[in-house]
This record gives C-alpha cells, sequence and structure tokens, in this order.
C-alpha cells in the first residue's frame, strides 16, 4: 500500500529560499584574525595544545579533543597564535578561544592530502580519521560525528539516511551542496555506511528543491550505487531526525530514544561530505557552507567560509547587513539563534546567518491562551504545548514532567502557530531545564 | 556598529494570526446569516443583533475598568459574543431581552471567571441560558417569527410554533395515539408529514425560528469559510451532526426504530448553528483530538437527548453548555500519544 511519507503534526512556515537556492556557492576570503572556539560541539570542549607565540599551519590541531563525546579544533588560517583567551560565542556565552593572525601564507598542514588507499581502510582507520577530523553534525546540532557512526555492540544499525530535507527557511546551503558536489555527498553515505555495516541508503530532500532530487538521483544511478533518492513533501521539521526517519523508513524512534534503536542513524549531507574528506584527504574541518540571507542582507549568497570568520566578515562579503539590520540568526529562523555581536565566529554548525529588519525582529505582545488548539495540532512530537506552558508558568513541574515535557524536539512549531503570540517552546526550553535540574537533585 | 541587536528566543519568524483576527472572521463568516435573518424577519432582527453587540462591548468594557485589568474589548470576543445571543433569539422578544442576555453573558459567563480564555462556558449560550430560564415565555414565542412567503406547520397547534415544537408535540401525540381522538392523531400525523415536505425550506430558511439559526444555508457558507481557514476544525462538527443524526434516524420515530427523518433533525432548530459555530468555540472546547471526538458526540448525544425524552423541544445550547463543563476533564485524559509511544516507568 501506499504510504504517505510524512510525519503528523508540522507547519509550512514561508520559504524564502527563491533568491539563495540560484546562487553558486562562493568562497569568502579567509578572515584577518581567525577565533576557534574550544567548544563547537555537544559534548566535553577540547583542550588548547598550542600557546602564545606558535605558528600554525591551515589544519593544524590547535585544541585536542576533551573526552569521548568531544571533537578537537583545527588551525583554519596559517599564522601566529596571538591569544588564547574567552571570546564571544554564537551559543552566547564567552568561550576560550584560540586566535590566529592571518600571515596570509595560506599554509596547508602536509599530511593533508589524497589517499588512494583510503577505501581499503579498516573500520578502526576510517572512525580514527572522522574522530581526527574533528567532525561534528553540520546541521546545527553538532554531535561529535564519530560517536554517532560508533554505536554500542548492541545496536546493529541496517540504515543509514541522508538529511538534505532542510526544512528551514532561507537557508541553501545543504541544497547548493547537493546541486554542485552530489558525488561527495554520496562518497561520504558510502564510507559512512560501510563503517556501520548498513545495508540502506536513503537520501531524503525536501520536494521544493526538485533540482536536488534529479541531481542526486542521476549521480547515484552514475556511480551504481543502490541509494534511494526520496522526494518528500515540503514541511517543517521535516529535516528533524525522528521526523525524518518516519517518513522514509516508516520506524518510530521510541520515546526517549534515539535513532540507533531504530537500526538506523541520520547524517547531514553536509556532514557526510566531510566524512568524504575526512576519511580520503584526512581533512580535518576547516570551512563549511554558510547561507546568508534575510531581507536585512544586501545581496544574500551561499558562501563557503573558514571556521573561525567573524560574522561581521562573512556579513561583508555579502555587501553587509541593510541600515534596518535589527537581528541577526545563526541557523534558520525557525530554531536558530538570535546574535548579540557581530564579532562572534562561524562555528561548525553554522548553517546560515539570517539578517531580519528591526521591524520584524521583536515578538508582538503576548495575549491571552484562547485554548485554539493550533499548538496541538502542529506539534510533531504528539505533545499538549498550551499545556505544558501553562504548567511552566505557574512552576508545575512534576506535571510537565508528566504531560512529556522531556519528549519535545524544540522545533518551534507550537510558537509559530500561536495566534496569542505565547512563546511556548520558550517556557518548554526553559521547563525542561528545571525539570532536569529537579531530577538530578532527586538523583 | 553601535546599533544594539536585538535577542529574542527561537522562532524568529510567525505566522500572521493574532486573536482578534480570529474573533473578526469568526464574525464576519456569520454576516451572511445575518443578512438572511434581516431578509426573513425584517429589520426589526438587525436591531436585537446591534443591541446584543453593543450591550455586550459595553458590559465587558465597564467591567474591565471596574476591575482595573487591561481593557482587551477590542479583541472582538464580546462582538462575537453579542451576535451569537442575537443569533438565538426569536425575532419577537423585547428588545431590552437580548442587552439583558448579552450583559449577564458577558459578566457572569466570562468576565468573573478573568475575561476572554478562562470562561469555562460559552458566554453567548449562558446569556441565553438566563433569558430562557428567567423568561420562559417570552423567549418561546414564535408565532409572528416566520419568514416571508415561508411555513411553519400550516396547522395552528401551539402558539409557539418552530419546526421542533411542532415535531415535538406531534410526536408526543401520535407515540400515545391512544389517549387521543383520532382526529387529533390525523393531525398530528398531517402536521408531521408537513413538516417533512418543508425540509426544503428548512435548509434555505423559509422556516420559523431564531433570528441566527433558520439558513442552514448561509450558515454552512460561513462555516465552509472557516474550516478552510482553519478557525474551527472538522471534529466537533463533524461527530456533533454525525451523532444527532445516527441517533435521530435510530430512535427518531414514534412508533418503531431506525425510521426517523435525518435531514429534518439536521436541519432544524439550533443545530447547525450550535455545532458549527458555538460547540467549536476554542476557549471552551477541548484541544486535543480525541476530546474533539468525544466533546462532539457527547453534545449529540444530550441534544437528542432533551429533543427526544426532555422538557424542552430543542437541546443544543444545553448540550454544549453541559459539555463545556467537562472540556477540561476530556482534555485531561484524552492526552495524546506522544510519538515514538509512551515511555516505560
Amino acid at each position: 500500500m501506499l504510504r504517505k511519507k510524512t510525519f503528523t503534526g508540522g507547519v509550512h512556515p514561508p520559504e524564502f529560499k527563491s533568491e539563495g537556492e540560484k546562487k553558486k556557492v562562493e568562497t569568502c576570503p579567509a578572515p584577518k584574525t581567525a577565533i576557534i572556539p574550544v567548544s563547537q560541539h555537544i559534548g566535553a570542549p577540547a583542550q588548547p595544545v598550542v600557546e602564545r607565540g606558535d605558528t600554525v599551519k591551515i589544519g593544524d590541531v590547535v585544541a585536542k579533543a576533551g573526552g569521548f563525546v568531544s571533537a578537537p579544533v583545527h588551525a583554519t588560517i596559517s599564522g601566529k597564535v596571538k591569544k588564547i583567551e574567552k571570546r564571544p560565542h554564537p551559543l552566547g556565552q564567552n568561550v576560550l578561544s584560540v586566535i590566529i593572525e592571518n600571515d596570509q601564507a595560506d599554509e596547508w598542514n602536509p599530511d593533508i592530502q589524497f589517499d588512494e588507499q583510503y577505501e581499503k581502510q579498516s573500520t578502526a582507520e576510517m572512525i580514527q580519521r572522522i574522530s581526527a577530523a574533528g567532525l561534528a553534525g553540520m546541521g546545527g546540532a553538532t554531535f561529535p560525528t564519530h560517536v554517532k557512526v560508533k554505536p554500542p555492540d548492541n545496536k546493529k544499525i541496517d540504515t543509514v539516511i541522508l538529511n538534505g530535507a532542510e526544512c528551514e527557511p532561507f537557508l541553501t546551503a545543504d541544497h547548493r551542496l547537493m546541486l554542485e558536489e552530489p558525488e561527495r555527498v554520496l562518497k561520504g553515505l558510502q564510507l559512512i555506511m560501510r563503517i556501520l555495516g548498513a545495508q540502506t541508503g536513503l537520501i531524503g530532500i525536501e520536494n521544493n528543491k526538485p533540482d536536488a532530487v534529479r541531481v542526486m538521483k542521476a549521480k547515484v544511478n552514475e556511480l551504481g550505487l543502490p541509494y534511494k533518492v526520496t522526494s518528500l513533501p515540503v514541511k517543517y521539521p521535516q529535516g528533524a531526525e525522528k521526523q525524518l526517519i518516519k517518513a522514509l523508513k516508516n520506524r518510530k524512534v521510541p520515546a526517549g530514544g534515539l535513532p540507533m534503536d531504530v537500526g538506523c542513524v541520520v547524517q547531514n549531507v553536509g556532514t557526510a561530505a566531510a566524512v568524504y574528506d575526512a576519511i580520503a584527504y584526512k581533512k580535518p574541518l576547516i570551512e563549511r557552507i554558510v547561507s546568508v540571507a534575510g531581507p536585512a542582507i544586501k545581496e544574500p549568497k551561499n558562501l563557503l567560509v573558514r571556521i573561525g570568520t567573524p560574522f561581521a566578515e562573512v556579513l561583508e562579503c555579502c555587501g553587509g547587513p541593510t541600515e534596518e539590520m535589527g537581528k541577526l540568526i545563526m541557523g534558520g529562523p525557525m530554531m536558530g539563534l538570535a546574535q548579540y555581536t557581530l564579532d562572534a565566529p562561524v562555528i561548525k554548525g553554522t548553517s546560515g546567518l539570517i539578517a531580519m529588519k528591526e521591524t520584524q525582529s521583536f515578538r508582538p505582545p503576548e495575549t491571552v491562551c484562547i485554548s485554539c488548539a493550533h499548538c496541538v495540532d502542529v506539534c510533531p512530537m504528539g505533545l499538549v504545548p498550551k499545556a505544558l506552558g501553562q504548567f511552566v508558568k505557574h512552576e508545575r513541574y512534576n506535571d510537565a514532567k508528566s504531560y512529556h515535557i522531556l519528549d519535545c524536539i524544540e522545533c518551534g512549531s507550537c510558537s509559530y502557530v500561536c495566534p496569542a503570540h505565547i512563546n511556548l517552546v520558550h517556557l518548554v526550553k526553559f521547563g525542561k531545564l528545571k525539570v532536569i535540574e529537579q531530577q538530578k537533585k532527586a538523583g | 556598529m553601535d546599533k544594539k541587536l536585538v535577542v529574542s528566543s527561537s522562532p524568529h519568524i510567525l505566522i500572521k494570526e493574532s486573536t482578534p483576527k480570529i474573533m473578526y472572521t469568526v464574525t464576519a463568516s456569520l454576516i451572511p446569516a445575518g443578512i438572511g435573518a434581516v431578509y426573513f424577519f425584517g429589520i426589526r432582527a438587525l436591531w436585537i443583533m446591534l443591541i446584543g453587540i453593543v450591550s455586550a462591548v459595553i458590559t465587558e468594557f465597564v467591567i474591565a475598568k471596574m476591575l482595573k485589568k487591561p481593557v482587551t474589548v477590542t479583541d472582538g470576543s464580546a462582538v462575537l459574543t453579542g451576535l451569537l445571543l442575537s443569533y438565538n433569539v426569536s425575532v419577537q422578544v423585547p428588545l431590552w431581552m437580548p442587552a439583558v442576555g448579552a450583559f449577564f453573558g458577558i459578566a457572569v459567563g466570562k468576565m468573573v471567571f478573568g475575561g476572554l480564555g478562562y470562561n469555562p462556558m460559552n458566554p453567548a449560550l449562558l446569556g441565553r441560558a438566563f433569558l430562557l430560564a428567567s423568561w420562559p415565555a417570552k423567549m418561546t414565542v414564535f408565532d409572528k417569527a416566520v419568514p416571508q412567503g415561508g411555513t411553519v406547520s400550516g396547522i395552528d397547534m401551539m402558539t409557539s410554533a418552530t419546526p421542533l415544537n411542532v415535531y415535538k408535540s406531534s410526536h408526543e401525540i401520535l407515540a400515545n395515539s391512544s389517549q387521543y381522538s383520532i382526529e387529533k392523531v390525523q393531525q398530528a400525523n398531517e402536521a408531521l408529514g408537513k413538516l417533512y415536505d418543508s425540509i426544503e425550506g428548512l435548509f434555505w430558511g423559509k422556516i420559523g425560528g431564531c433570528i441566527g439559526e433558520t439558513s442552514a444555508a448561509l450558515l454552512l457558507l460561513g462555516a465552509a469559510f472557516l474550516m478552510y481557514k482553519r478557525y474551527i476544525g472538522w471534529k466537533i462538527p463533524f461527530f456533533y451532526i454525525g451523532t444527532v443524526a445516527v441517533l435521530s434516524w435510530i430512535f427518531g420515530a414514534p412508533d418503531s426504530y431506525f425510521g426517523g427523518n435525518v435531514l429534518f433533525a439536521l436541519f432544524s432548530g439550533g443545530l447547525i448553528l450550535g455545532a458549527f459555530y458555538m460547540a467549536t468555540d476554542m476557549v471552551t472546547s477541548p484541544v486535543t483530538f480525541r476530546g474533539r471526538i468525544y466533546f462532539g458526540i457527547g453534545c449529540g448525544v444530550i441534544t437528542f437527548i432533551i429533543r427526544r425524552y426532555g422538557g424542552y423541544p430543542e437541546g443544543v445550547s444545553y448540550s454544549i453548555l453541559l459539555m463545556n463543563l467537562v472540556a477540561p476533564l476530556l482534555d485531561r485524559y484524552t492526552q495524546p500519544k506522544i510519538f515514538g509511544g509512551r515511555k516505560k516507568k
């Protein structure tokens, strides 16, 4: 029987992709000074291994992984380490960062070269290369990739899913990557599948990118690979891991579980391309594609940006923000983080920089909930956001917990549709922290 | 750059919706039925509507001022309440009645609880229930509430003459036919026959009744628009009307099962108005998927029981008011199944 490839709930925000999706990826000039935070991933921060005055080449490790769930960070320009100090970070706090002054020599670490034997490497070596390259999920969640490709022995992975949904408005980085470098993406998928011993490879792309679907399908055929490219209905959050698995594989990740519980691993298309680079070239993650867009950007572009480039320089490369800019978002407008300074740098998870006009930057004042139930209808996780919001407002965290507040994926669909302009997902995020705090206290 | 950037929590884009937009859209969707009412009943219907609206708005404004609460009377909910209340009275009621009803609905049904969003019951229906309980005789006079060119029943059996009234008394006679004279029984049979012949009239509105409930066609037009805008869902009206239809079919005939006239049951009285515009009131209906289904079924069962066995000819308003009170409980016990099933404790 034909099953509609989708999930329940979700919203249809305007896409705003028409300008960006036609723009070829350009290279943003390397920064004069790169700011490389030691924490660009979920997990323990990396530990600096360079000192002030050291000379570094592109690809040199400047901070080593701080544990298993951690990732090293690398120099993304060649030059001198000027300082190691706390600097503004896109996540809002000041974070220890290695500051490198560019000597403009653009000198690469000599180890970064094509390895003709790369396909013959052992699984352990491949994982080692991914780990050494400091890969972290490039869709924005920045979970260290080497952890994801090494599930516990009792979890058998049969399916690897590449996430090309790119369901956030404005973002076009993954779209351009699939159009321009489908081979890198597919080879990355091939390697991930080999590491995991998975048989099925699926690529999910929202059907507002028919050209990407076409290009990827053609490339799959050309390379004679057994992968299936699926065009998915446009619906936010199609690119959320659990929703994507449901749509493509009709498997439901159990509540509180991970994709590996249903035999799946999901990787962003950008991460897959980076996996290929890491294994075939031993190339660390030093640059990424960033969609620069939004109504307050002079010229929207897709830029290949060195990690550590301050936002100000990235915006400058697109003609700069217009006078009207009131808000800069890292990531998409649905889940992205508003920035307080343009001094913060591009990190591994920076999928986009969206500049909004000042007039679009404020939420309208909150009014009373009229129980319209729109939030309940759109919640892709089957929660009752209205009730969660009320529980959190009244500090009833036990009730919030029994209403499954911890299962929220923070997609923001509820806040998006609320006619009373209640920022439900914000309340839920706050409530989650409180619930986790209480759980820790209780032991 | 010296300008400060705005920092706020995601999401950074919003759908273009607001409470006033919803309220005024629902109000607008009722306008066709209002125009229909003026056409059928004359200009007096318009005065009743205006009095209801003005009274509701003034009541909310004054009470908010008295309680020193923010005045949100412009959000359109009071306008909607006033209009819905006036749709629920006969065109023959004295002009002070819609004013009193709207006052009661807003004051006791809404402001006492803290205003919009906190009212447990539909304020318009509460206002109507108050009027019906206080001045039953005035509220049930419909003899002149006959549309131009329309017909009520063709026979002069009673003073109050909505189709449901005729239906109920005829039914009474037929069910206990041994106690009545043969002429009476014959009359009742004729009356029912005429009623069932007049279903087309019921649908288009050429039939007596409350101001807003006569023309099913015009109400459905507005409701279709609201559904398209997603301001009302399909579940409550579908299960409400569906339940009434099924029960009326099974138990609706006086002397046998499975012989009731379904179309008559659907298009007479306030069912269409109630199912699409009152039971779907966002504040007082459940928010969960299953909750809305049970809510609709509950409304349908109570409506049918009142119509068929109760003391009143019509049960729409009481059924919705009763179900309003259990809506929070329904929400509580019908939490949706979360994605991936429930966690094992």
